[in-house]
């Protein structure tokens, strides 16, 4: 068997997870402050700094969750059923949030339920999609290569706090999209919004980073055996630095900075949990290698692949240049 | 209280594929026709086109909505809810899904953001170009989907080792022996059903006296739609079911009502099959017409319920009614099709009112139609979850049916909201009806909801207000 295909896919899947994260995380981010502003202008222009791009966005949750089914079909198999009602949580939040970019605009002046529907599924959404990967990293139970736990192994309050973080990640990075796409008022929301959670982003990251170690053996072994450790430091140095950067930033009223500082920081935060589990797609059994689908099945999609995914990051990217700068007000299409 | 989670599991996808379908048929069929209108509009500058394009764009994105949260649901349901089926079957369906997302999702949801919101930024050709890489987006789609559903009743190109399928040939797999017929089908289906939306959409504002000259276009575009495409929606449904007689016969039996293979087929118009005794009461049947449909003779002979082993049979009843549902809209159809075009001939498709009362219901149709018809299909495939390969009992997750019960409860209820208000939402944009978006756009107001007056002249005169000679199609943004 390839060897190398599996870590070609583990690759692949992990940046279309990134992508999500990240793409995702700004939009989802734009609703969980939705309550933080009061006037229906000031919620109109968030929605709309968005709403060209959510779409798009979403669909690397798809990519994300249908790449695992062709890429690692026995992990794709043991996760879901393991993970069961956050999953299906998950997407039925997402179902409320999803509609609300189209229902809201047509139940005015009457969309104060839209508004709520946006910003609690999106809640909700972000908090399921933590409580997910905690659920992950704290270890699944497998035997015969099947799911074989209960239906709330995942609750604990390690997944709990990872999903409290993750809403907290996920407003910090719409903070700091609104400081960079908008104007006004709503400018000034996210400015005074998003220093507070920065500072509780990285609180959250290094209650993460010294919970995952104490609480999973092969966590710790991974960061602090020799010659790892010395390998290593430099990640959680730098994401002090980023946060930093970020600080100033905002301080300082730069407006696209904090933006793409906090996606650094995301990233570095999304490159130690990788680290941790590496090469660990199931924790704490099963590898890529243990879960990967046929060879020829992963060269098949590899092939489209190659050609079809710079394509679509060629038009996400015109369609976000498109669509760039500030947001006036009323700019939509409704 | 026990809760059996096969069944369960069954129910939850059946609800949530049959809420889902609905969305992707209306969205493939509107996407093609908003790509015509754009598109006729560039070749004729007529503004009717642009006004047309924009108002169905807006419910466009409404059931495009709808259509993807419900189905970022069913991408993951794969694995919740059918576990062991997703770790037999992705080596060889996997990647035909992956497809489906690279070619198909992605181009939807970027272009659709464009041909909404990209009005004040771009040339209009270029709009135009990204509603038709929306609707090539939501067809490529339909064509993976259904490669993969087709392998799961027709498989081919795989072989089966130590109880996990692989694939051998891909082409066999993608082209397995039904996926031309039920693509046809499928993509057929869509296009009828939104020219059926579009036609009673139409005659609804001809009966009120509005959107004149936009209705008389509806109704002209929607019934030479439908007059081409729901006859040859029966040639391929006649082929679809030649095929699913080759492979499928227990289906086809199932279908027709049809016990003994020893007896030439009767087409059975009405009847109330009963499994125990093995045949129809109140039975209402055309003698040999089933024969001659299905073997082209008139004495000819094809496989009975009887003819199957019972653990192998479907639920007879259900795919029985579900198919006369299916078959009898298609029809009615064909009907309305006909009836259109002798009153437009007449020189009276804009003035019959019985032609136009009638078609004004007309718009759940297709609907029916289509989730008829895949009960047809996915019932008539039972006990099989792949047939031939793996039951259906065999595919179920290892979850605990209280889950799958509760979940079931919530995807009830909240499926049962959202959906019920975008269909008032729907129906509350169709009230509305065509607006000058361009204008407003300009004026830098989008959003503004139609002042009084604006309304006021629009219902004196029929015409959107500022509607004029010279007016700019769009205007650069202010």
């Amino acid at each position: 068997m390839e060897w190398y295909l599996p870590v070609i896919w583990a690759g692949l899947i992990g940046t279309a997870v990134a992508m999500y994260v990240i793409l995702d995380g700004f939009d989802l981010g734009i609703a969980i402050l939705f309550p933080f502003a009061r006037r229906e202008e000031e919620r109109d222009v968030m929605m709309n700094s968005v709403a060209p791009f959510w779409d798009g966005n979403e669909t690397w949750l798809v990519l994300g969750g249908g790449g695992l089914w062709v890429a690692f079909p026995l992990a794709y198999s043991i996760i879901m059923p393991a993970l069961y009602l956050p999953v299906i949580g998950m997407l039925l939040a997402l179902v409320f949030r999803g509609v609300a970019f189209e229902f809201r605009w047509i139940a005015k002046p009457r969309h104060r339920k839209w508004d709520i529907a946006f910003a609690g599924g999106s809640i909700i959404a972000s908090f399921l999609q933590g409580v997910i990967l905690g659920g992950l990293l704290q270890g699944v139970a497998v035997e015969d290569r099947q799911f074989a736990g209960g239906p709330f192994d995942w609750l604990t309050p390690f997944s709990i706090f990872v999903g409290l973080s993750v809403v907290t990640g996920y407003a910090l990075l719409g903070a700091t999209w609104l400081i960079m796409r908008t104007s006004g008022p709503v400018q000034d929301l996210g400015r005074r919004l998003a220093p507070t959670l920065l500072l509780v982003v990285m609180a959250a990251m290094v209650v993460i980073s010294l919970w995952t170690p104490l609480a999973i053996d092969r966590v710790a072994e991974r960061w602090f055996s020799t010659p790892n450790i010395f390998l290593l430091w430099p990640i959680p140095l730098a994401a002090v630095l980023v946060a930093y950067i970020v600080w100033r930033a905002i301080g300082q009223g730069r407006e696209a900075v904090p933006f793409f500082g906090t996606i650094v920081l995301f990233l570095l935060g999304y490159a130690g949990l990788v680290i941790s589990n590496v090469p660990y797609l199931v924790p704490p059994d099963l590898t890529f290698w243990d879960t990967a689908a046929a060879p020829a099945s992963q060269i098949f999609f590899l092939m489209g692949t190659i050609f079809l995914l710079p394509l679509v990051l060629g038009y996400t990217a015109f369609v976000y240049w498109v669509f760039r700068g500030k947001i006036a007000p009323g700019e939509g299409y409704h | 209280m026990e809760f059996d989670p096969v069944t369960l599991a069954r129910i939850q996808f059946a609800f949530t594929v049959s809420f889902h379908i609905i969305f992707p048929a209306f969205t493939i069929g509107l996407s093609a026709y908003i790509a015509v209108l754009l598109l006729m509009w560039m070749r004729t500058g007529q503004e009717k086109y642009h006004r047309l394009a924009r108002f169905w764009t807006k419910i466009f994105a409404i059931s495009f909505a709808m259509g993807v949260v419900s189905g970022i649901v069913l991408s993951y349901q794969f694995g919740t809810n059918w576990s062991r089926f997703s770790e037999f079957s992705g080596n060889v369906i996997g990647p035909l899904i992956g497809y489906e997302v690279l070619m198909a999702f992605y181009l939807e949801a970027t272009f659709l953001g464009i041909l909404l919101f990209g009005w004040n930024r771009l040339p209009p050709w270029l709009i135009t170009l990204a509603s038709v890489l929306v609707a090539l987006g939501t067809a490529t789609s339909a064509f993976w989907i259904l490669s993969a559903n087709s392998w799961m009743q027709t498989p081919a190109g795989h072989e089966v080792r130590d109880g996990i399928a692989y694939p051998v040939d891909w082409l066999r797999v993608i082209f397995n022996p039904s996926f031309p017929y039920r693509f046809a089908h499928m993509l057929n289906a869509a296009y009828l059903t939104t020219a059926a939306v579009v036609l009673a959409v139409g005659a609804r504002y001809l009966l009120a006296g509005r959107h004149g000259e936009e209705s008389r276009t509806m109704l002209r575009m929607a019934v030479g739609m439908i007059a081409v495409s729901a006859p040859l929606q029966l040639v391929i449904g006649d082929l679809h079911g030649l095929n699913t007689l080759e492979h499928q016969p227990v289906k086809v039996a199932a279908m027709e009502g049809h016990w003994s293979g020893e007896e030439p087929g009767h087409l059975v118009l009405f009847g109330l099959p009963d499994e125990e005794e093995r045949t129809n009461h109140f039975e209402i049947a055309i003698p040999h017409l089933g024969s001659l449909i299905l073997t082209h003779d008139w004495d000819g002979t094809y496989p009975g319920m009887a003819d199957f082993p019972e653990d192998e049979w479907p639920p007879v009843v259900n795919v029985f009614f579900t198919f006369r549902l299916m078959v009898g809209i298609g029809l009615l159809l064909i009907a309305t099709g006909f009836w259109g075009l002798y009153l437009w001939w007449r020189g009276r498709l804009f003035d019959n009112s019985l032609f136009l009362r009638t078609a004004s219901y007309m718009w759940p149709l297709g609907f029916v139609a289509i989730v008829a018809g895949w009960f047809v299909t996915e019932q008539g495939r039972q006990p099989w979850l792949v047939h031939g390969l793996m039951r259906t009992v065999d595919g179920v997750s290892p979850v605990p049916g209280a889950s799958v019960a509760s979940t079931l409860a919530l995807f009830v209820f909240i499926y049962g909201v959202v959906f019920t208000m975008g269909i008032f939402y729907i129906n509350r944009l169709i009230n509305r009806g065509p607006m000058g978006e361009a204008i407003e756009a300009a004026a830098g107001l989008p959003n503004r909801p139609m002042s009084a007056a604006e309304e006021a002249a629009r219902e004196a005169t029929g015409r959107e207000p500022g509607e004029g000679p010279g007016r700019p199609l769009t205007a650069p943004k202010g």
